[in-house]
């Protein structure tokens, strides 16, 4: 061989036993593993980096993979936790090989969003909404829609509705909300985290979602609040249960988990949609961690409790900057109160406190 | 005129003879080929094992959608998650649609550049351009996807497709509003998906063509281009061939780049403007979301429609080039 | 003589074409250019020191940057490579040189069928064939995802290679008594070298960019990677991880990452084809 080719060969050999190296681990690091929804990552990552400050040894991987990917994940047992924007149904719960718990972590807002010159704000209420994504309500200019809205001058455009097209959680909580608050897309269209959109285009994500609206005029769709601020769009007010139009703040989504507080059910899975109270903002939801009652393995089972309790008291302070509603006092009782139910061999895992 | 035979190679032709072998040569020479030839053999049939227990896997999990909705699954339109009725003709049409728009335009710009940079081009623009191509392959289809949502999408909005509505509006292919998404957007990003394939395969192909092919044809006055045709594109035929269906095949299995800028609407429509869907686009889409047997059994059938789909394509390609001619020629030196 | 026959007619033709060549080779460039300008523009502004030699930090915190990502993705190349690539070329050769009657048609035909394969399909079947049996998420289940993926690829390339290697070297070979298996390693395939070596660089430069097959395999590491039966982390997911959040400093990192991953296949690229240059190639 030639000099410098034997150079390349013996640089190419030198890299490979640096990078196999990295096979024997340096330190033997506790590493759980955790999948699921998109949508509170931002958050996750957050709080397993400062959690790892606080706890030694321990490492919180997790990646996001989509809510449905975490359910199946943690049926499956390929990881220690799962996270999901959308309830378990009875049939998934009873699919799982253990009883499953919900553990609520922060709260999010789906908002309407749109793309019109000047950038009013404007004010939904539940029936526009639904005939929007109908296509009922083709125009901006439209009657009903100029009735909620005296003030805006509308343009005479089509309204081109922007959805999701990959399932989500975030579909999920929007049309839980239509289909409360509008009979015929009950019956017509229904509820799920992949339904069949009457009009519109799918964009892939709710970046994709952003991303289609702010780059076509007379656009309409609705994305997770952060992704509304975070691009600049406009978030719509829509008229809540009690006849008020509320805007999508930290606030109004937090009042709309207080109203739901005093019905909570034990097992957590309820939907926050069209709550009840004057401050609530119609179309917030619930984000949950999906962990095993009876642990496997006690080391790890011990940790994920502790985060659990970490995140739902102090972990909630982060939640503000990044654009999610933390989690009402009520319910941090009652989630302390499933996390002592969480075993191994019989033995709670968390520590008297 | 030079005389031209049959080249050795074609499909099911005879390979180059072999000298006799007698004594104990033999027996040590059988012995090395012969296991030379397991070998391959073996890693060939690896392949065909690995395509068949894939195809099994996936039939058996698409089991309950195939006894379900049986035929009408291929032609009917409703693409319903929550009733659980599931028709896949819209994103068969998809698919097709897309990647063959993407050919259109891939197929000339690729083999033009691979006869520019193997034959045209000036000595010193060779390297840099043939890396240049081959970093294109390197580009994660995520940012293409984003890319064509921030910069191919919007031009298209703006500039093109009014353009293209206003002289050509009268063909059903370019009516509608402009969105910037559809299938025009997908067979663009497609076209530029895949063209560094076509484009770094062919040129391999026509730099191995012997220089003789070619010193015979400009000996017998050819033209730099007809040297080109003649000499060496018709003897790198079968290879360039190949690096056509490697390109197809890249097209029909694109998933990301494609669901971010087609619009992801499950209808038929004539137009290159209107959205559509495609078979890997949905299964990208929903199978992570996927919760009944039922529905997942759909997503995986549409799954195995793609398999069989590629199966026939490239089943119809290979058709084409046999009903051409068998292999290419060559001249015996 | 017809219009269409004069020289001056033909020579025409010639350099229309030429021109139309030269047309087509920078139309192929362009998207690169403005692929890249983009991610430049956007994005390398993130690339500094830190990035490249630091774990991920969560989002608002400055700092942070793939390096475990860059050093998974090198492994998940590696393990692909290891096994896509011997299986690839050893396939590729029995195509061009079996004198078997059927066999190499299906082969060819299934190899064409698997490369059309959406990858996210191949993921999941890596995720049946070695996560579940596992029960857990791997760097090898990574690495045999992506390994499936190149294999048509590989076995296509070399074999278009290999069959344009003149009958008459073959010949010439076997008249002089050497065996048809030695021809082959000794003749043959260093004579279609620089091919096979653009066809395997090709492939890596696919899988590289893959992120739907990692999802259900390597899985994802925000830590360095524990071993090779554990996840690990790979740059296509977390640009894809980071590029689909709402954040504007993960969005430049995200590029930044795109940019990085295009450098990383650019260097074994060229790695790769200074280790196999040599004397004997194809004519060029």
């Amino acid at each position: 061989m030639t000099m410098p080719r034997r150079l390349v060969v013996g640089l190419v050999v030198a890299v490979c036993a640096v990078l196999s190296a990295g096979v024997v681990p340096a330190t033997a690091q506790l590493l759980i593993n955790g999948a699921g929804a998109t949508f509170p990552y931002p958050i996750y990552s957050k709080w397993f980096d400062e959690y790892a400050k606080i706890s030694q040894g321990v490492n919180f991987n997790y990646q996001s993979i989509g809510s449905g990917g975490g359910i199946r994940q943690i049926t499956a047992r390929t990881v220690d936790f799962g996270a999901t924007d959308g309830p378990m149904t009875d049939e998934q719960l009873k699919a799982a090989p253990g009883e499953l718990f919900h553990v609520p972590t922060v709260l999010g807002a789906v908002v309407a969003t749109y793309n019109l010159p000047g950038n009013p704000k404007l004010r939904f209420t539940p029936e526009i909404l639904a005939d929007i994504f109908f296509g009922k309500i083709a125009k901006w200019n439209g009657a009903r829609i100029k009735d909620a809205n005296p003030n805006v001058s509308l343009p005479d455009q089509p309204i081109i509705v922007v959805h999701r097209s990959d399932g989500s959680g975030t579909t999920y909580i929007w049309v839980d909300y239509l289909a409360k608050v509008s009979s015929e897309w009950e019956q017509k269209v229904g509820r799920g985290t992949s339904v069949k959109w009457p009009v519109g285009l799918g964009g892939k994500g709710n970046e994709g979602v952003a991303g289609q609206i702010k780059n076509t005029p007379g656009a309409l769709g609705y994305v997770e609040l952060a992704y509304a601020i975070k691009n600049n769009l406009p978030a719509a007010a829509i008229r809540n249960q009690a006849g008020k139009f509320v805007e999508p703040t930290i606030r109004s989504t937090t009042s709309a988990a207080a109203g739901a507080a005093a019905e909570m059910p034990a097992d957590f899975r309820v939907s926050l949609t069209n709550a009840a109270g004057d401050d609530a903002y119609p179309v917030a939801s619930f984000t949950w961690l999906l962990v095993y009652r009876e642990q496997p393995d006690e080391v790890k089972g011990k940790a994920i409790v502790n985060f659990l309790w970490w995140a739902a008291h102090d972990g909630q302070k982060y939640a503000a900057d990044l654009l999610y509603a933390p989690l009402p006092a009520p319910v941090v009782k009652q989630i302390e109160a499933k996390l002592r139910q969480v075993v191994y061999q019989g033995r709670p895992l968390l520590a008297a406190r | 005129m030079a005389v031209v035979y049959e080249r050795s190679g074609g499909p099911g032709a005879e390979a180059p003879i072999l000298p006799p072998l007698v004594g104990a040569r033999r027996v040590r020479r059988r012995f090395g080929d012969r296991g030379f030839r397991e070998l391959t053999r073996g890693a060939a049939l690896t392949l065909v094992v690995m395509v068949a227990g894939m195809a099994a896997v996936m039939a058996h999990a698409a089991w309950p959608s195939i006894r379900r909705f049986g035929w009408s699954f291929i032609v009917k339109s409703d693409w319903d998650p929550v009733a659980e009725h599931f028709g896949a003709l819209p994103f068969i049409f998809g698919t097709l649609v897309s990647s063959l728009l993407a050919l259109l335009i891939a197929v000339p710009l690729g083999i033009g550049a691979a006869i520019y940079l193997a034959e045209l081009a000036p000595r010193g623009v060779r390297p840099p351009v043939t890396f240049l191509v081959e970093l294109l392959a390197a580009v994660p289809s995520v940012v293409y996807g984003l890319w064509g949502i921030f910069v191919l999408a919007p031009w298209l909005r703006t500039w093109v497709q009014p353009a293209l509505g206003h002289t050509l509006g009268f063909l059903p292919l370019f009516q509608g509003p402009p969105y910037g998404v559809g299938m025009l957007a997908a067979g663009l990003i497609l076209a530029i998906m895949i063209v560094p394939f076509i484009t770094a395969v062919s040129r391999e192909v026509l730099l191995a063509v012997p220089r003789t092919q070619r010193e015979a044809a400009l000996a017998l006055g050819a033209t730099g281009w007809e040297t080109t045709r003649i000499a060496v594109l018709r003897y790198g035929r079968s290879g360039l061939i190949g690096a056509v269906l490697l390109g197809l095949g890249r097209a029909l299995g694109e998933t990301m780049a494609v669901t971010m800028l087609i619009g992801n609407r499950p209808e038929i429509s004539l137009s290159l403007f209107a959205p559509g869907y495609t078979m890997a686009s949905v299964i990208a889409n929903e199978f992570t979301e996927a919760t009944s047997d039922l529905y997942l059994g759909a997503l995986i059938e549409i799954g195995l429609l793609l398999l069989i789909l590629t199966l026939a394509v490239n089943g119809l390609a290979r058709l084409l080039v046999w009903s051409m001619g068998r292999g290419p020629m060559v001249v015996r030196e | 003589m017809t219009r269409l026959t004069t020289t001056r007619w033909r020579q025409r033709v010639s350099t229309v074409m030429g021109t139309l060549t030269a047309a087509s080779a920078g139309a192929v460039v362009l998207p690169l250019v403005l692929i890249f300008g983009f991610l430049l523009w956007q994005g390398a502004s993130a690339i500094n020191v830190d990035f490249l030699t630091h774990l991920p930090k969560p989002v608002g915190e400055i700092g942070g940057g793939m390096a475990n990502a860059i050093i998974g993705t090198l492994i998940l190349l590696g393990l692909a490579s290891l096994l896509g690539l011997p299986l690839g070329i050893l396939g590729g050769v029995y195509l061009a040189e079996s004198r078997d009657r059927r066999l190499p048609w299906a082969v060819r035909f299934l190899a064409d069928v698997l490369n059309g394969v959406p990858s996210i399909v191949i993921g999941i079947f890596a995720y049946t064939l070695v996560v579940l049996p596992m029960r857990r998420f791997s760097a090898v289940a990574g690495g045999v995802a992506l390994a499936v993926i190149m294999l048509p690829i590989v076995v296509r390339t070399t074999e278009e290679m290999v069959r344009l290697v003149p009958a008459s070297l073959r010949e010439a070979g076997l008249a002089l008594g050497v065996p048809e298996w030695k021809v082959v390693l000794r003749v043959v395939l260093p004579t279609a070298r620089a091919g096979i070596v653009t066809g395997a660089m090709v492939a890596v430069a696919r899988i590289a960019g893959e992120t739907a097959p990692l999802l259900f395999t390597a899985f994802g590491n925000r830590f360095w990677h524990q071993g090779l039966d554990q996840p690990i982390a790979a740059l296509p997911l977390q640009i894809f991880a980071y590029a689909i959040a709402p954040y504007d400093d993960w969005h430049r990192q995200a590029w930044a990452g795109a940019l990085v991953l295009i450098m990383l296949v650019l260097a074994v690229s060229l790695m790769a084809r200074l280790v196999t240059r040599g004397r004997v190639g194809a004519v060029r």
